[in-house]
């Protein structure tokens, strides 16, 4: 048995290169620590709400969130009218029925937003790779997850400050980002977004927020899958240490022991 | 079933009798299960039935999800973020199937590999080696377009560059690219195409499956010392053997169960592990991601088609023989289906009459170096294409082929093998000690 799980480490070991390599991730991504990583990781709803609002007062202002479906908010305790409310307040979708725009319902997505070319950002917490461990090992996710989170943290708090001109667009250096240059500039600034629980808004906060809250919008259900997988692997093990027994009693009598007929 | 003599169905009762004069299924279904089977199989023989469960859970989750599925450019990649996040249990599912492929293929090649260390592949087993081999080609094709439905960009781009691969082909590669994709690009023809071959190639396999399973039970299995069962009458045969249920049933299903404690992990607390971030960017014909990489169970394949570049004096000498028809391209192409015919022609390379790696003490380093290899392989495909890569890929994929074409005809003649064990009866009791009370010591 020791062999196979052997093996089995030796594969998770010889594959994980691979996913380290397709991200290409060249900048340096700072390793935070989120509530939400491991198997016991939850998410921290106070620091969801909070990246909710960022989203909502900084990031929506370019970026969109097409498969996100609004009612999902409540997952993050708000209740129905709340909830109904903060879609009405925010967005306006196009209603194909009306031939019109109108106010946002729960049942409605948070709109794209393809004005200024900016990434949709539902999956950008699943679309990009955190520090995957030395020589691609990829030991860092094996423990704390693929690392999409850190990297959108590392990269709102990742501007030195310094820009360039390159063929007519204005490049800001980014620590976080592949290549060093990024087309968008810094979009957070200290104090930009007032918290109602009173929380710190320095950038790195708000970074480490506003990625906590698209690591949700990317993967609503990541506390639902974990219990499945403790709710499996405890029922395997069961399974796995009855089948060991079973097995155990019906080879005795072929092993070495006084078959009794 | 002929082969190892043991008992078989008899229908005792009137219904049974009218049933087996028509039909004779109970029969067909007791004889398979009740096979007997070589009572010293070591845990190396539980994969047959991690695979055949792989296929049941690829097919059951895979037929859930085409029902929310749709294959069309500009609705997968939503379609299946519906189901991650509308569908009940979608996740699971779709992490379940995404993963399951990975299971399979860990599965796969530890069978492979079982198999070229006990000697399965030699006579009388030549059949069940090339249908198994078949099976493999199958399922590393039906993975293939699988990871080409979600429409991410490295499904987009891995289906650019794989079928691109045909494209190399003197003469008719670019006419055949285009027939296999449907139009001179990746587009909705091509994901068409691959949904509906996506959805018949695992019953094709199925099928196969079974003329694996009829092959093996016709010869009866190999087993760990490669002796075959005494097939003189029952009595002897059934001091080798002993049926299948309950004995191996239910050793394979305490394996299984273990084996998916660990998938179980995977699925529910890192289920993106094995996969690429790109992928969860919709697929976009005008970005390049920075680097391509074939999912895991490919790279070993994936190092040997790039290891063979214009710079390697073989790829330059061939391409001088044949007037510049077999380019680096083409080699590569030639090279990565030339490492997977290799090791179907096994069973006719290998001039060894001692099945059994056990019993082959030169043999077995060679073996070993071949699974470091097939490590190194994997390794080296998901590295950038530069050196000092380059050269070990090529170091790499020369020990591959030379392993199947030197090693293995050469070894059979140099080498002088270990005694092996008179029977199966004699190595089980020799691991086990013998089962009868008045027995004396084993040995």
């Amino acid at each position: 048995m020791f062999k196979k799980l052997a093996i089995g480490a030796a594969f998770a070991l010889a594959l994980s290169p691979a996913a380290s390599f397709a991200a290409g991730a060249e900048g340096h991504i700072e390793d935070f620590d989120f509530s939400f990583e491991g198997p016991f990781g939850t998410w921290d709803q106070n620091q969801l709400q909070r990246g909710l609002q960022i989203y909502t007062e900084v990031c929506a202002a370019c970026h969109g969130l097409q498969y996100v479906p609004l009612r999902d908010l409540e997952a993050l305790g708000y209740s129905e009218e709340q909830v109904i409310v903060y879609a009405a307040d925010n967005f306006e979708v196009f209603d194909p029925e009306l031939d019109d725009f109108r106010p946002a319902i729960p049942t409605d997505h948070f709109p794209a937003n393809t004005a200024v070319g900016a990434p949709d950002l539902s999956l950008m917490a699943k679309a990009r790779a955190g520090f995957h461990g030395p020589y691609g090992l990829g030991i860092n996710q094996l423990v704390k997850g693929m690392g999409g989170a850190e990297y959108i943290a590392s990269l709102l708090d990742g501007y030195t400050g310094k820009e360039k001109e390159e063929a007519g667009t204005i490049l800001y250096e980014n620590t976080a980002f592949p290549g060093g240059w990024i087309s968008m500039g810094p979009p957070l600034s200290d104090e930009q977004v007032e918290f109602a629980d009173g929380h710190s808004n320095s950038v790195e906060h708000m970074s480490e927020d506003v990625a906590a809250f698209l690591m949700w919008a990317a993967e609503p259900k990541m506390m639902d899958r974990k219990n499945a997988g403790f709710v499996g692997v405890i029922f395997l093990s069961v399974l796995s240490v009855l089948l060991y027994l079973v097995n155990k009693r019906i080879w005795a009598p072929h092993k070495g022991k006084a078959r009794k007929d | 079933m002929s082969g190892i003599p043991h008992d078989h169905y008899e229908p005792k009762t009137g219904g049974e009798k009218w049933l087996n004069s028509r039909l004779p299924i109970v029969g067909l279904i007791y004889d398979t299960i009740m096979i007997p089977t070589p009572k010293n199989l070591n845990w190396w023989w539980i994969w047959g039935i991690v695979l055949a469960f792989c296929l049941a859970l690829q097919i059951v989750t895979g037929i859930v999800l085409v029902m929310h599925y749709t294959p069309h450019v500009d609705l997968a990649f939503a379609s299946v973020e519906h189901i991650m996040r509308n569908v009940n249990g979608g996740y699971m599912l779709r992490y379940l199937h995404q993963n399951g492929a990975s299971l399979f293929f860990v599965a796969v090649y530890i069978h492979i590999f079982r198999g070229l260390y006990y000697g399965s592949y030699k006579a009388p087993r030549e059949i069940t080696w090339i249908i198994g081999m078949l099976i493999y080609l199958m399922m590393m094709g039906t993975a293939f377009m699988g990871y080409v439905l979600p429409w991410g960009q490295m499904s987009f781009w891995g289906a650019t560059v794989i079928t691109g691969l045909f494209g190399a082909i003197p003469f008719v590669g670019e006419a055949i690219q285009t027939w296999l994709l449907g139009g001179p690009a990746v587009d909705n023809a091509t994901l068409n195409r691959f949904f509906s071959l996506h959805y018949l190639l695992p019953f094709v396999i199925a099928a196969l499956v079974i003329v694996h399973i009829w092959a093996f039970h016709t010869t009866g299995n190999n087993n760990p010392t490669g002796v075959e069962v005494r097939r003189g009458s029952k009595a002897e045969a059934e001091k080798d053997t002993l049926p299948f249920w309950p004995y191996f049933v239910i050793k394979d299903l305490f394996a299984l169960a273990v084996i998916l404690v660990v998938f179980w992990a995977i699925v529910g607390f890192m289920p993106n592990y094995l996969g690429h971030p790109d992928n969860y960017i919709e697929a976009n014909p005008l970005v390049t991601p920075a680097h391509i990489v074939p999912e895991w169970y490919f790279l070993p394949f994936y190092a040997i088609l790039r290891a063979f570049t214009g710079e390697v004096w073989v790829v330059q000498f061939a391409s001088f023989i044949t007037g510049g028809i077999i380019d680096a391209k083409f080699f590569g192409v030639l090279a990565m289906f030339g490492a997977i015919l290799a090791m179907a022609l096994a069973p006719w390379l290998d001039t060894s009459n001692v099945r059994s790696g056990q019993y082959r003490p030169m043999f077995k380093w060679w073996f070993y170096l071949l699974i470091i290899d097939f490590f190194a392989l994997m390794w080296l495909g998901a590295m950038p294409a530069e050196e000092p890569y380059a050269t070990f890929s090529l170091i790499a994929s020369a020990y591959w082929f030379a392993y199947f074409f030197v090693i293995l005809p050469v070894l059979g003649v140099i080498e002088k093998p270990l005694p092996q064990p008179e029977t199966i009866e004699d190595d089980f009791n020799a691991h086990y000690g013998k089962a009868d009370a008045e027995a004396t010591p084993a040995e």
